[in-house]
């Protein structure tokens, strides 16, 4: 797998944004890899078309540390719609994040999430 | 960190060598800790010996033969309510006051604003210290409710955070309260001990020195095995309540590479913060005068090879009731208050102005020196406090008011607080406390009349001077006689004389030559 590019944002909206995450990485390491991955993938599945994703590296935002409380890496959290919601880990367990974030089901379920090895 | 050039300049080639030491040990340590940390106990020479991180906690530094280990992690663990948190908080305190270095804490269970409030009360003022770039508190407050764990992770965050605290203030200290917080916040138990390990290591590489609190578990040091990772330096504190005592406790469990005292030593919470009383280990090493006081009693003085006690020196007087022990007492009392000397009197089974009035129909005045505040009446039952409070006590009021006497009477009344090994123990660490303060003890013992008790075995190697006052039953009358047992370090007279207790004082008769003088084991 190769190494992510980290602090960007993605968005894929037809109009308003329902869903907004931002996903809180630790440099390019292959977890963060993995999770960007499966949170974009967990979002086009569950929130197709109507979110915005957005990653940040605490190596180069260190701020988000205090003011967001990030102390595990990666850590997603799901600002919009309230309440807001956080899960940690790799998102490779997709029924529990989807669960605990409290996202809409899909019935549409194509390939499987990226897990370490 | 480096030793000063003038010790390395310095002729003596001992210490040259010591400071050529330390700095190998010194090279030695960086060079590991930037490259392999595990390897570190098998190369540093062991004669050379660890270096330390003095706490300047009173007392704790003796107990560890000079502090904590340098660059390395100590682990604290105890119960809920033992002094973790003060210890800790007070490591680092003493550390910026003391020794300037800076310090982080890192709580994950009090608040920054409890933090300054509880050591508000010792003195601390931690808000100027994080004014002065000093100390930076830092508060970890984790999510509210289980963390959803969606697979893998790290604490990345949290090794950022700790790092950017450390290079805020330059930190060489560095606390963690209570990492194992975590542990009842995280499912995957197997990821939070690899990320543990990582931050020990971390920790190591940064090289400061760090305590590591921990919470007791049941049979187990620490409740999630904390210990497995912090293994240079275990500190257990203890909180018991004995016969409705609350004692502290502090034992240094483990200290790689270091001696350490390995006894379980009482610890109180004063006003100043934490103090750990190392007596045990107090070694017979005091100095010695020559300074002779006078016992209050011309006649004894000459019994004593004319001059009285050694200053510093510890006396015992053993007698049956009613023979005149603490008037005795009171009249070496009153003597040094004449001189103008300080004086502190304990007395375990009478109140303050029974003591006053009953000296007072001897002649002794004792109100004028209390009032003058040369002279502290304490009393007290002993069994208000437990054996170790009691030593504190004493130590406490001893070291507050400095007096050149202490006075307990009778000290048989102290063979309830224990077995008579701790009781023995008791007196020994007192004793020897006394005497390495200089300052002389005078201890009374009641005796029956069936022979020696086991205080007064005890007190028979411990003091320097043993008086020893019968009752006699001589041709119709009840007489009091005197004698001195034995008198280290002076020409002390054998005779036996006969005491009479008049309206001023003690007064000792000529020789007394009566036939019905039971002699005691030990007499010399």
């Amino acid at each position: 797998m190769s190494l992510p590019e980290v602090g960007f944002e993605l968005t894929v909206t037809t109009d308003d944004v329902r869903y907004e995450f931002t996903l809180f990485v630790s440099g390019a390491s292959a977890l963060a890899a993995r999770a960007i991955a499966n949170a974009r993938r967990l979002c086009d599945l569950h929130c197709s078309g109507n979110y915005r994703l957005s990653v940040v590296d605490i190596h180069e935002d260190a701020s988000s540390l205090l003011t967001k409380n990030v102390l595990v890496t990666p850590t997603l959290v799901k600002s919009l719609p309230l309440p807001v919601r956080r899960v940690v880990g790799d998102l490779s367990q997709r029924d529990k994040v989807v669960d605990a974030l409290d996202l809409p089901a899909t019935r549409v379920v194509r390939g499987t999430m990226a897990r370490s090895m | 960190m480096l030793p000063p050039k003038s010790s390395i300049a310095r002729p003596d080639p001992a210490a040259s060598l010591y400071a050529k030491a330390g700095l190998t040990v010194l090279t030695a340590t960086r060079a590991i800790a930037d490259e392999a940390p595990a390897s570190a106990d098998v190369s540093a020479p062991k004669v050379i010996g660890l270096l330390k991180t003095p706490t300047g906690i009173s007392g704790l530094d003796e107990v560890t033969g000079g502090g904590l280990p340098r660059g390395r992690a100590t682990l604290v663990c105890g119960p809920a309510g033992c002094g973790k948190t003060l210890l800790a908080m007070e490591f680092l305190v003493r550390g910026i006051t003391e020794f300037d270095e800076p310090g982080v804490f890192v709580a994950f269970e009090e608040t920054i604003d409890d933090l300054r409030s509880n050591v508000a009360s010792l003195g601390f003022d931690l808000a100027q210290l994080e004014a002065d770039g000093q100390l930076m508190l830092d508060h970890v407050t984790l999510v509210h409710g289980d963390i959803q764990e969606t697979g893998d992770w790290d604490l990345e965050g949290l090794f950022l955070r700790l790092g950017a605290a450390i290079d805020a203030v330059g930190a060489r200290r560095v606390v963690i309260d209570t990492i194992e917080t975590l542990f009842g916040r995280f499912a995957d138990r197997g990821i939070l001990r690899a990320e543990l390990a990582r931050l020990f290591v971390f920790l190591k590489d940064r090289g400061v020195t760090a305590v590591i609190t921990a919470e007791r578990g049941e049979g187990t040091l620490t409740r999630h095995g904390i210990e497995e990772y912090v293994s240079d330096c275990v500190i257990v504190l203890d909180h018991r309540v004995k016969e409705q005592t609350s004692i502290r406790r502090l034992r240094v469990l483990k200290y790689r590479g270091s001696y350490h005292g390995t006894n379980e030593y009482p610890f109180l919470i004063g006003e100043t913060g934490i103090s750990v009383l190392p007596m045990a280990s107090l070694g017979l090493s005091h100095s010695v005068s020559n300074d002779r006081m006078s016992t209050g009693n011309a006649v004894l003085d000459s019994m004593l090879g004319h001059f009285g006690f050694f200053r510093g020196s510890s006396v015992h007087v053993s007698g049956t009731s009613g023979t005149g022990k603490t008037t005795l007492a009171a009249q070496f009392c009153n003597a040094a208050c004449q001189r103008g000397e300080r004086v502190m009197f304990f007395s375990f089974d009478e109140s303050r102005e029974e003591i006053i009035r009953n000296m007072l129909s001897v002649g002794v005045d004792l109100r004028q020196w209390t009032d003058a505040g040369l002279m502290q009446l304490h009393c007290f039952r002993p069994s208000l406090l437990g054996l170790e409070a009691h030593l504190f006590t004493v130590q406490q009021l001893v070291g507050e008011f400095n007096p050149s006497i202490v006075v307990k009477d009778p000290i048989s009344d102290l063979a309830s607080l224990g077995t008579p090994v701790e009781v023995a123990a008791l007196l020994a660490r007192q004793v020897d406390y006394l005497k390495a303060r200089g300052v002389t003890s005078l201890f009374t013992s009641l005796t029956s009349a069936g022979g020696p008790t086991r205080v007064e075995q005890q007190m028979t190697s411990l003091a320097d001077t043993w008086i020893i006052i019968n009752s006699v039953e001589d041709r119709g009358e009840n007489k009091r006689v005197l004698y001195v047992v034995k008198a280290r370090g002076m020409a002390n007279s054998n005779q036996i004389r006969e005491l009479l207790l008049t309206d001023h004082g003690v007064e000792l008769s000529d020789v007394y030559d009566g036939a019905a003088i039971t002699k005691r084991p030990g007499d010399s």
